[in-house]
């Protein structure tokens, strides 16, 4: 079993992000950039299901800048086989490529490599669309298992248990398919130093984002981008009893 | 011009956030019709008419429909759609994952979690966990759009009086069939849409600690929530967490047990009218944003605040 684990190179979410004060973006002026975190745990889930035998080959693939490289390089530290950069000049201060966009980008390219699986983040932290995994299965007309926290493949058969708002929903689905992370699928290992060492020695494929033929006109128009309106600290009380005055007297709320 | 929403319902009652996602609609103004797309679900279509705004119901009841799964209902949207300006869903787990599916068949590029509505084809919505607020304009024929509840005022439940049509669903693609759900089941309020919340974070230490939050709920008639790392570590169930990547809540009273205040939690309270922090960590970001912060071991503080309620 071949599997595809598209990740994106994002600002690391331990970073407070600041608006650029014109409205036009994101200042990414010297920010620690990272992969996603939903897609680690992508990465973590394809190396699982390779050292348990079932997956023979991962192929990382992420749409953006020349330096999304470093986040295919950290992927194969992890443990994935090779990598693809599909090179775009866009910007990706506010998400880069759109989710239609890159998912048309994937579809292409698993026309070309035809894997049996793909997985991929729920969400990626900048933009929070979560929509490019659904948006993937439909071109693909494949079944989708978004929010997992449980994947089992077993002859062939697909198991995935998904977050949802009630509590836990368990499908199967049909081979092929698309799979989206949620928090609680694995915790992504570090990778070791020799790993990072081998790991440069991996292949690493660039592909110009003009020879899939997809169109990357953006559909939505930024207008502009704001700081939200900050929420001001309020008091530290005494003790209980002051902080039940004051919700009873001043704050009204009980 | 004509919304569609599409209805988050358990073929029983329509859930709350479909309200605000009715909401929101009025605000971009034209008629709306809601799609009810599930099995044996008329009483939910008969509940949806009544609902104030709502001019038509469209009713897709087929045993396939019975759990609400992408692959057989985005074909359902996918096929009215020219009828259609804007289709809507809430953003909960159930809008994200069945509107992309849609928005890609129709070639079009959705819009998340939209927190105002500027004019029929401009919208706000949150990116970087809301720590920066975009306005985008979108130039597509159709606009799919899911809508964040706390930020839009929910429709009334009455008032309405539009009739319901009925619609035979396409045969299913079979790609994907249910298993089983677990769900939670809770005497409580539900959590994006109760007045108070109590959460509780790392700080609460264990499963059983957790009757501490529980008792302190029960007490306020509040719904329970709770920090990714309290539900990491398995002390409360994965539909409680709170956050930019769990469920976003606006309550008038949020109550932060034992919880640190990382980007990613305030991303899903910020919008609380009242904030209180309990915390022993004076320094703990949290105090930041909240109205009232104690600084307590949660162990006195929160007992001594239930029995003192
Ligand atoms: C991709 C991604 C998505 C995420 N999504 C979410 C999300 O949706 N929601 C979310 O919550 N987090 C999310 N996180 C995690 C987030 O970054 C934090 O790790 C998490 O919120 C921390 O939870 P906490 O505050 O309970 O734990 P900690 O940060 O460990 O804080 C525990 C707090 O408890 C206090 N404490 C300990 N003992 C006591 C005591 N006896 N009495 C009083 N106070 C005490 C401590 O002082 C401390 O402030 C996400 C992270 C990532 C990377
Ligand atoms: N530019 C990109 N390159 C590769 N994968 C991406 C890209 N953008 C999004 N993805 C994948 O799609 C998931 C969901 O992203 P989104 O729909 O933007 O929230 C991410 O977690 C990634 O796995």
């Amino acid at each position: 079993m071949k599997i595809l684990v598209p990740i994106k190179r994002v600002v690391d979410f331990n970073v407070k992000i600041h608006v650029k004060s014109d409205g036009s973006g994101i200042d990414l002026a010297n920010v620690k950039m990272s992969i996603n975190p939903f897609d680690e745990i992508a990465v973590e889930e394809a190396i699982r299901l390779k050292e348990s035998g079932k997956a023979s080959e991962i192929i990382i693939v992420t749409i953006g800048p020349e330096k999304a490289q470093e986040q295919i390089r950290s992927a194969m530290a992890m443990g994935a086989d090779r990598g693809i950069l599909v090179k775009t000049d866009a910007p990706i201060d506010l998400g880069g490529v759109e989710p239609l966009a890159v998912a048309k980008t994937l579809k292409a390219l698993v026309e070309k490599e035809k894997p049996d699986l793909v997985i991929m983040g729920k969400q990626s932290i900048d933009d929070d669309s979560s929509q490019t995994g659904q948006m993937l299965a439909a071109l693909l007309g494949w079944a989708q298992g978004t929010f997992a926290s449980k994947l089992e493949i077993n002859d062939g058969k697909i198991h995935v248990t998904r977050e949802i708002d009630g509590g836990l929903e368990t499908l199967e689905l049909a081979s092929p398919a698309i799979i989206t992370t949620d928090l609680r699928l694995n915790e992504p290992r570090y990778a070791k130093l020799p790993d990072i060492m081998k790991a440069k020695k991996k292949q690493l494929d660039v592909i110009e984002s003009s020879e899939l033929g997809v169109d990357y006109t953006p559909r939505l128009e930024i207008i502009t981008v704001n700081e939200p309106p900050v929420r001001k600290g309020g008091i530290k009380v005494d003790n209980v009893d002051a902080l039940i005055d004051k919700l009873k007297n001043e704050a009204k709320v009980i | 011009m004509s919304i569609l929403i599409l209805a988050e319902h358990d073929n029983k009652t329509i859930k709350s956030a479909t309200l605000n996602t009715i909401g929101a609609a009025s605000q971009i103004g034209g008629d709306i019709h809601v799609l009810v797309a599930g099995a044996n679900c008329d009483a939910v279509a008969q509940e949806a008419a009544q609902i104030a705004g709502v001019t038509k119901v469209i009713k897709a009841d087929a045993a396939s429909l019975e759990h609400p799964i992408a692959e057989n209902i985005a074909p359902i949207l996918v096929d009215l759609a020219s009828n259609y300006s804007h289709i809507l869903a809430p953003a909960t787990t159930f809008g994200k994952n069945i509107l992309p599916r849609a928005a890609a068949l129709l070639d079009t590029q959705q819009i998340s979690d939209i927190i105002a509505v500027e004019s029929a084809d401009t919208f706000k919505r949150p990116v970087y966990a809301g720590n920066a607020i975009a306005t985008v304009k979108s130039s597509d024929a159709i606009k799919l759009i899911t809508v964040r509840g706390t930020t839009f005022d929910a429709a009334a439940t009455s008032g309405g009086s539009a009739s319901v049509e009925d619609y035979s669903a396409p045969e299913t693609t079979g790609l994907t069939t249910f298993v089983k759900a677990e769900l939670s089941v809770s005497e409580r309020p539900e959590l994006t849409a109760a007045k108070i919340v109590v959460s509780g974070g790392r700080g609460v230490g264990s499963e059983e600690n957790f009757a501490i939050i529980e008792k302190l709920a029960d007490k306020l008639g509040a719904a329970i929530g709770a920090s990714r790392a309290a539900v990491d570590a398995g002390y409360v169930p994965n539909d409680y967490q709170v956050g930019q990547t769990g469920k976003i809540v606006a309550p008038d009273l949020y109550i932060a047990i034992g919880i640190s205040g990382a980007i990613q939690h305030l991303a899903g309270m910020k919008g609380s009218k009242t904030i209180v922090a309990i915390n022993k960590d004076e320094d703990a970001p949290i105090f930041a944003i909240a109205d009232y912060g104690l600084v307590a071991d949660l162990f006195d503080a929160v007992p001594e605040l239930t029995d003192k309620l």
